[in-house]
Formats: structure tokens, sequence, C-alpha cells
């Protein structure tokens, strides 16, 4: 099913509403990519739905990568959204410090967002600011750290039964 | 008459025991009732055994017991968490002596390919193991070698084996209540 | 004492506040193992005589950190960690992490490829759905269909065991294509399987489909709206049954899947009936694609021309010093990849299974998640049991077919 839409289009309407507040686009493999400041995530998801002509309803991912090395952006959070009724794809990116990783929720415009966000936060720690119910959800309530962050190793640390020589560590 | 002689003392079970030894442990199995505790992948392998086509209905194992105080045989077929490992651990203090434990798979055996933060290397961390089924997953066969393995320990087990030390230490091990005279 | 509604951070209402049937709300816990849950997840349920008024759920019983365990694995090492998201049909998650890959690197895949992918993809729905519908059957009561069914199954395991030589967990197929063409042993077992499935099916969906007390069981149990369901990112046959027509194969064919005729089943109602009766004509609608498929096969080769991550052929490997330096990196994992960001979709049995995967030119992909249909819709579950019975709860849940291994991942 051919999109009904654009990106060079939608880049257009994004920048005319929202400005400065979108600071840089790319196509990689044709998907629009655009990174907009952890402000206004909510707004630009929530125009987006709202937008006749757009219409884009759906959120289909909710993620985020971890970047040891860019210092003040190392936790970029990852939205894929999509309109169903014209077949366009987009996919937004904001960038958070690790001091201080907060990011508005969006569980108030799409309900799916709900336990999206509360895996992110059990693997990244990333605290969504309004989310109703933020804990642990895949990981025990008692572990202490984030265990999708660069610096943690995959396995438990504590074993003894396995020698890491043997293993290829 | 007089006195008896060379009187010989044996020490042990003593005849009537030694059959109704023997009677006891056909009955159990031929009857064993299995607890499966079915979590992953295996657990599907484990569905196609109790199916049409590898039947374990033959061997009197028809009947799946999902409450622990009915069960004999506890199948964990899976992975397990650190996160269910508790619960594992409740479900086995909750089954009746004496009761068996199959450990299908080779992440219930030993954490398999998820060497982990979050996996359990292998259930025999927190209850104790009769049979390990390796495998990932174990076609049908193998799990009926397993089962198979599991009737001959049951076959030769003697009746007072729970009663005994070596199984009070074995359940001190693992910080398991066993069970009062 | 009410719950804390983890969706509203409310307090939940219950249904009927002061005309409880005895005056107390009881605490019931359906779980974690439970024979009708089919996986390990816990719902405390709080009811009313047997009404239930709200419930909390936990996950991740069984968490495998498939998503840490992917960036310590080179590409074609992560194809068996895909296998076991849903393990009831594993092809389908290879396959889409095979077209990932592909695309990321930007290989041409003939379209023989594509049409043998397209067989074994169907094949995989169709198991995943038998044992939807089957369990659903066991869940009321008629044990019956799932026995005829797992025979069935048995067929579809030998035809894996053709291509790839493992029942359920495949790890079928490469990057680029197949490891070799399909044996005659193959397409005279398909064969077979096409001319004796749909008996069998027929005698499964009689017993079920117009069956008056399952109709009357399963009729208005866990309903959800279409607009609900889509704001809780519902995908797969649970959007379907709520109206909604929404099909990756549709939207965003991949595999050559436009080349193909066949219609998306939508239901009315969102309840366990009309979810039963659109996985049972998929079924019809997959093995229609598979006949097409089979007649229509194209000539052509079985892999794609992607020497840095296709094994090449033994012989090669040692009479010819470039094919064993190939094989040598493939096998270590050190084949280069280019650096790039790629989010693919397949259909997957329970909807849009997705793979967004980032890669930094390094031998293990930096970050690949998994977009997985079952964790995004159970989250509408406690909405969709409120106010029902605790014996439509457990329909609910083995209708909404939530796998664990996807689940928790």
């Amino acid at each position: 099913m051919k999109s009904k839409l654009e990106n060079n289009a939608v880049l257009e309407l994004l920048k005319a509403k929202f400005g400065e507040r979108i600071k840089s686009s790319e196509e990689p493999f044709g998907l629009l990519t655009i990174e907009v400041t952890s402000e206004s995530v909510h707004d630009v998801i929530s125009w987006l739905k709202t937008e006749p002509s757009l219409a884009i309803s759906f959120l289909t991912n909710l993620g985020a990568v971890h970047y040891p090395n860019d210092k003040g952006r190392e936790i970029a959070m990852v939205y894929h959204l999509h309109s169903l009724t014209n077949n366009f794809r987009i996919r937004l990116k904001a960038y958070v410090s690790i001091e201080n990783p907060e990011i508005g929720t969006i569980t108030d415009i799409h309900a799916g967002a709900n336990w999206m966000e509360r895996e992110t936060y059990d693997f990244y720690g990333v605290i969504f600011t309004g989310h109703p119910n933020l804990t642990r959800i895949l990981n025990e309530d008692s572990m202490d750290y984030f265990p999708m962050r660069k610096e943690y190793h995959l396995e438990d640390a504590t074993r003894e039964d396995k020698d890491d020589r043997f293993f290829g560590r | 008459m007089g006195k008896i002689e060379n009187l010989q003392v044996i020490n042990g079970e003593g005849y009537q025991l030694s059959t109704l030894d023997k009677v006891v442990a056909a009955a159990r199995k031929n009857s064993v009732w299995p607890l499966p505790f079915a979590t992953s992948c295996c657990g599907i392998e484990y569905m196609a055994t109790m199916g049409s086509n590898y039947d374990l209905a033959r061997f009197g194992m028809e009947r799946m017991s999902f409450s622990p105080r009915q069960a004999d045989l506890l199948i964990v077929a899976g992975t397990i968490s650190k996160k269910l490992a508790p619960i594992l651990k409740q479900v086995y203090e909750q089954m009746a002596e004496p009761k068996w434990v199959l450990s299908v798979g080779a992440c219930a055996s030993s954490g398999g390919i998820f060497d982990t933060y979050s996996v359990l290397q292998g259930i025999d961390r927190v209850i104790p193991v009769d049979v390990y089924v390796p495998g990932c997953p174990p076609r049908p066969e193998q799990i009926i070698d397993g089962i198979m393995k599991i009737h001959e320990m049951v076959q030769h087990e003697p009746l007072r084996r729970r009663y005994s030390d070596e199984y009070k230490a074995i359940l001190n091990k693992y910080d398991i209540e066993g069970n009062e005279e | 004492m009410s719950q804390i509604d983890q969706h509203t951070g409310k307090e939940s209402a219950g249904i009927v506040s002061n005309d409880t049937i005895d005056g107390e709300i009881a605490t019931l816990n359906l779980g974690p193992t439970h024979p009708a849950t089919h996986g390990i997840f816990q719902n405390i349920l709080q009811v009313d005589g047997e009404k239930i008024l709200s419930s909390e759920q936990t996950v991740g019983y069984i968490h495998r950190a498939f998503e840490k365990l992917a960036e310590r694995r080179p590409y074609n090492q992560v194809t068996p960690i895909t296998d076991r998201l849903n393990y009831c049909s594993s092809p389908i998650n290879n396959m889409g992490w095979e077209m990932t890959v592909e695309k990321l690197i930007g290989a041409e895949i003939p379209k023989r490829v594509d049409y043998m992918r397209v067989i074994i993809m169907e094949l995989a729905r169709i198991a995943d759905h038998l044992v939807c519908n089957s369990v659903i059957g066991v869940d009321t009561g008629a044990l019956t269909g799932f026995t005829y069914v797992f025979q069935e199954r048995e067929k579809i395991y030998e035809l894996y065991e053709e291509v790839c030589g493992s029942r359920l967990t495949t790890n079928i197929g490469r990057i680029g294509g197949f490891e070799r063409d399909f044996s005659p042993e193959f397409y005279k077992k398909l064969d077979n399987f096409l001319k004796t499935f749909p008996k069998v099916f027929n005698e499964f969906d009689s017993l079920l489909s117009r069956n008056r007390i399952f109709m009357d069981r399963t009729i208005g149990a866990g309903p959800i709206s279409a607009e609900r369901a889509l704001e809780y990112s519902f995908t797969g046959p649970n959007l379907r049954a709520a109206g909604v027509d929404y099909d990756v194969r549709v939207m965003n064919p991949y595999s050559s899947y436009e080349d193909f005729d066949f219609i998306i089943p939508v239901g009315t109602q969102g309840d366990t009936y009309d979810r039963f009766q659109v996985r049972q004509e998929e079924i019809r609608q997959s093995l229609r694609i598979i006949e097409q498929a089979l007649k229509n096969m194209p000539e052509g080769s079985y892999k794609a021309d992607v020497p840095d991550f296709y094994l090449p052929p033994k012989e090669d490997v040692y009479n010819n010093m470039e094919a064993l330096i190939y094989h040598f990196k493939i096998v270590m994992g050190e084949t280069p990849v280019p650096v790039g960001e790629v989010y693919h979709c397949v259909e997957g049995g329970n909807g849009e299974l997705g793979f967004y995967l980032i890669s930094d030119g390094g031998r293990t992909p930096y970050r690949l998640q998994f977009r997985r249909p079952c964790f995004i819709y159970y989250q509408a579950y406690p909405e969709m049991i409120t106010g029902s019975n605790i014996s439509d709860a457990v329909l609910t849940m083995s209708s909404m077919n939530v796998i664990a291994g996807e689940l928790d991942a």
C-alpha cells in the first residue's frame, strides 16, 4: 500500500509548527527521523496525532539507546509512530543526559506507552515525569542498577559456577 | 527340641516388607501424576509429548495435576528466572512425599544459552533434582527417556528412603523443611 | 481495600460498591503458576463473588535479557535468540531478523527466496494459530480438539525438519536466503499436508465454531472496542477481531507478499469468539497463500549474493583462498557491517513484530530492540476483564494468545 504522505511535506509542516524545537532530520532507509528537544516530545506527538491531514495516531514502539561517550546526550529516546490511514511512518528522537534522565510521559496520548515506558525505566533508568506507576516491570523489584546501560555486564557478577576463561569473556 | 543353634540374625526388611516394596513400587511407577511446570519453549515440546503422537498416557501419566498437593513428579520445562525461583521452591515444598523432580531442557538444568543477569543457572540451585534431560528443546523421545529413568528410580526406591538421614541432609542443603515422622 | 489502577494512578472504582453480595471484596491470586494461564504471569484480582472489579498484573517471570544478549553476539548468532521470542511460530521471527539485516546491508534477494520464505512463514502462522485455537477449546473444556490439532502440528514439524533439522526452535534460513534448496521430499510432504490438513481442520472447526456451548461461553467474553485497541497499540489478530484491518503484509509488504491474493478477516466486537474466528479464517487464508506460492514458484537461486554473511560452499572453502577467508570471518563474527539504523517489521503470529537495529560498524549490534506485540497488548487485559466473571477472564487470556517468551524477552 503506497504511502499517501511525502517525507518532505511532513517535515515542512513540522518545521512550520515547531520551528526551533525540531533540531535536525535525516532519512535512513527512507524513514523520516527527526530530532526534537526533550521538552517538546509530548507536544509534537500530541500534535501529530490530532492534526487531521497527518493522523499519525498509532504508537509502534518506544525505546532508549545508551551512548556513553556523547557527554550531555547519553540516552536517546526513540519513538516510532505510524499513521494507519495514510500509511506513513516517522521516527522521533530526543536526547537526555545521564545525570538527569527525565522526559515527559506520553501515556495520556497513547495508552499503550505505559508498559513501554516502564520497560525503558527498568532497563535504562529514564524517569518519565507524570507516569502513573513508574516501577520495574521485567526485572526484580530489588534490583538496584539499570542493566541495559553499557557499563554493566551481561552476566550476573555474583555467579561462581562458571569460569569466565572458558566462556570467552 | 532344645535350643536352636547357629541362629542367623537377618537385619533388614524381611520377606513381608520386601514384597510389599515391589508392589508399592509397581503401583507408583505406573501412575505417576506429573505437575507440568512449563515456562517456555520446552513447555511446547512437553505439550507435544502429551499429544497423541508421543503419547504420555500409555505410561499412566495422562492426569496432569496442576495442584502440587496431588502430584508426584515435578516436571520443570523451560527457563527459570531469578524472579520465579522462590515460587518454584514454594511449589516444590507444597508437594507431598514421595516426590521426584525432572528437569527438562538446558535452561532448567543449567541456565542454557541464557548466561545472563536474570536467569537462574539451573534449578538445582533451589531444589534437588533427580533426572536432567538436556536439549534445546529436547525432542519428545528424549523427554520420554527421562521419564523412563524416573520410572527406574521409582521402581528401585526403598520404602523408608524419605525418612533416612541421607535424604534429610539433601533437604537441609536446600533449606527445605522435610516431613516429620 | 481497593487497588491503585496501574494505568491511571487513581484508586480503581468498584463496579458494585454498596450492593456487594456478601459485603466483602475478596482478593484472588490468578497465577503465576496456574494451568489456565499457559505461561507465567500473575494477576491479582479483586473479586466480588465472581465478578472482577479490578486486577493488578506482574510480568517478567521469564525475563531472559534478549536485548542485552544480542549486543554480545555477532549478527548470524542472533538468529537463535529470535527463535525464542514467539516460540510457537519461530520461523517468522527468524526471517524477520534476517530481513532486517538484509535491509541494513542493502542485499538484493532473489524472487525464489521470497517465495520459499513465504511458504515457511505461512506454515508457522498456521502452527501458531492452531495452538491458540485449540487452547481456547481446552479452556472451555473441549480437550478433543487439542489432540487433533497437535497431530497436525507434528506434520508441520516434519516439514521444518526437512528444511533445517529442528522442530520447534528452528533457526531457519540464513542472512541471504536458505542453506539449500527445498528437497523433493519436502515438496512431497507439503503436497500431502495440503491434501490432508483441510479435512482435519474442518473437523476441528465443526467441533467448536457453531457449537452452542462454545458460542455461549465465548460471545461477549473480554470485548474491546476498536478505539481502545488502537490506543493500546494492538496489532495482529486481536486488533483485527476488534474491526481494524491492519496487516503488515498488506500495509508494508515484504518478501513479495504483494504478489499473493488473500483477504484479511476482521471481526466486529473484539470478543473471544471474534478472535477465535479471525484466527480460523487466517489459517484458511494461509493455506491459500501456500498453494499460490507453490504453484507460482519462480526459478532462480535459493540464496542472494552476500559473501560477507552467507557461508560459501565447502568445496570452495577447501580450494579457494578467498572463500576460506570469508568462511573464517563469518564464523568468527568479524564481518564488516555498515553503520546505520533500521526498523523492519513483519506480521508475526500475534501482530507487528518489529526489529529496531542500530549498527555502529562493530561485529555485534550496538542496540537491538524487539517490538514485541504480546508485551504491548497484554497491558489492556485488566480493562478487558473488568466486570466479567473469572471464567471469562481465563478465556480472554487464552484467546489473546499471550506467549511468555514474547512477553518478557
